[in-house]
């Protein structure tokens, strides 16, 4: 090899490394970038599947599920809110496919309702029962002296 | 006796056993599918099981749905390590020939399973006469608000959902439900050369 050609090689070798020294920074805040956008994603993801009962449990969401259906499912979710769509639209999708089963909390409306406000209503009326009761057990004992003056 | 306690116990017990009587009408593993009536989710999947002459597709040919716009289509969900589906097959197989040469096209999906298992699977039972396709995924699955093998969806000549069937399907709701769509189809076309 000609001197030249030598200083040439070194030359290139250096500004080669130099290139690479240059491009490193970028390569990594990429990295770091796309690994931030797929965190964030996978906690959408996380969040909306836990909103979706599993078809193949018992009251589990497709979030805690390991079923295989579950799991696709999860696919399905991340696919969805990684073309742009959002968590009501994805979970609109699945009402469409499943019906409102598929929600494990069902939307408050409707006889729906009757889930939020009966056991209120239930422990409403308890309340009502216990203090009557102990209204009617706390005279009982002054009745019959009252009776016998 | 105190008709007032009587009442009251009479109040609240009355709602409770109409509300268990209720429930013990429903069969708490079937849940009604929003998708009869509606536009049947589109697909198209890969051919893995041929079927038999003169419904067989060639391996790899793609089933698109758009592909069958105009004719009856049963689409039956099925895998190798479902039970229930050995039950139905040989029905399923024997009605899909009856209706060979009509506007019917009868379609198996492998639901959660490798083509491979499936193709085994068909060998066993002593073959299928309509096409299987894989569906990768579970995509198409999910799409029609699969719960679990079988299922069946009976797809109207105007592509839409008409029947699901949950479980092993029978050939008496086999025969009811494509006649009644193939007979809905031919009255509909023949209501539209009237007009």
């Amino acid at each position: 090899m000609r001197p030249g050609g030598l200083v040439a090689a070194v030359f290139g070798l250096c500004l080669g490394g130099f290139t690479l020294e240059a491009q490193a920074p970028s390569a990594v805040s990429r990295t770091q970038s796309a690994s931030t956008a797929d965190s964030a994603l996978e906690a959408r993801t996380s969040a909306v599947a836990g909103e979706l009962r599993c078809p193949v449990c018992q009251g589990v969401s497709i979030q805690d599920s390991p079923s295989e259906l579950a799991l696709q499912m999860r696919g399905v979710v991340r696919d969805q809110l990684r073309t742009g769509r959002t968590p009501e639209q994805v979970k609109a999708y699945f009402v469409s496919k499943y019906g409102e089963w598929i929600l494990l909390e069902p939307k408050p409306r409707g006889v729906n309702l009757l889930v939020y406000w009966l056991p209120a209503a239930v422990v409403l009326g308890g309340l009502g029962v216990v203090f009557f009761a102990v209204r009617r057990w706390t005279r009982q004992p002054e009745s019959p002296g009252q009776a016998a003056e | 006796m105190n008709w007032n306690r009587a009442l009251i116990a009479v109040l609240f017990a009355t709602p409770l056993i109409a509300l268990f009587a209720w429930g013990f009408t429903r069969d708490p593993n079937v849940i009604v599918s929003p998708l009869p009536g509606h536009e049947a989710p589109v697909f198209a999947l890969e051919v893995f099981a041929p079927g038999q002459p003169p419904l067989a597709r060639p391996i790899g040919d793609t089933v698109r749905l758009a592909d069958l716009r105009g004719q009856v289509v049963v689409l039956n969900f099925w895998a190798s390590w479902c039970l229930a589906c050995g039950d139905e097959h040989a029905i399923l197989t024997e009605t899909a020939k009856r209706y060979a040469g009509r506007p019917v096209h009868f379609l198996g999906v492998l639901y959660n399973d490798v083509p491979t298992a499936g193709t085994a699977w068909i060998a066993r039972m002593g073959g299928q006469s309509y096409p299987s396709v894989n569906d990768p995924a579970a995509r198409t699955a999910i799409d029609y608000g699969l719960y679990g093998v079988p299922e069946t969806f009976f797809l109207d000549a105007t592509g839409r959902v008409a029947y699901k069937h949950t479980g092993a399907v029978t050939e008496k709701v086999l025969t009811r439900v494509v006649d009644s769509l193939m007979a809905a189809a031919t009255s509909s076309k023949t209501g539209r050369q009237g007009l």
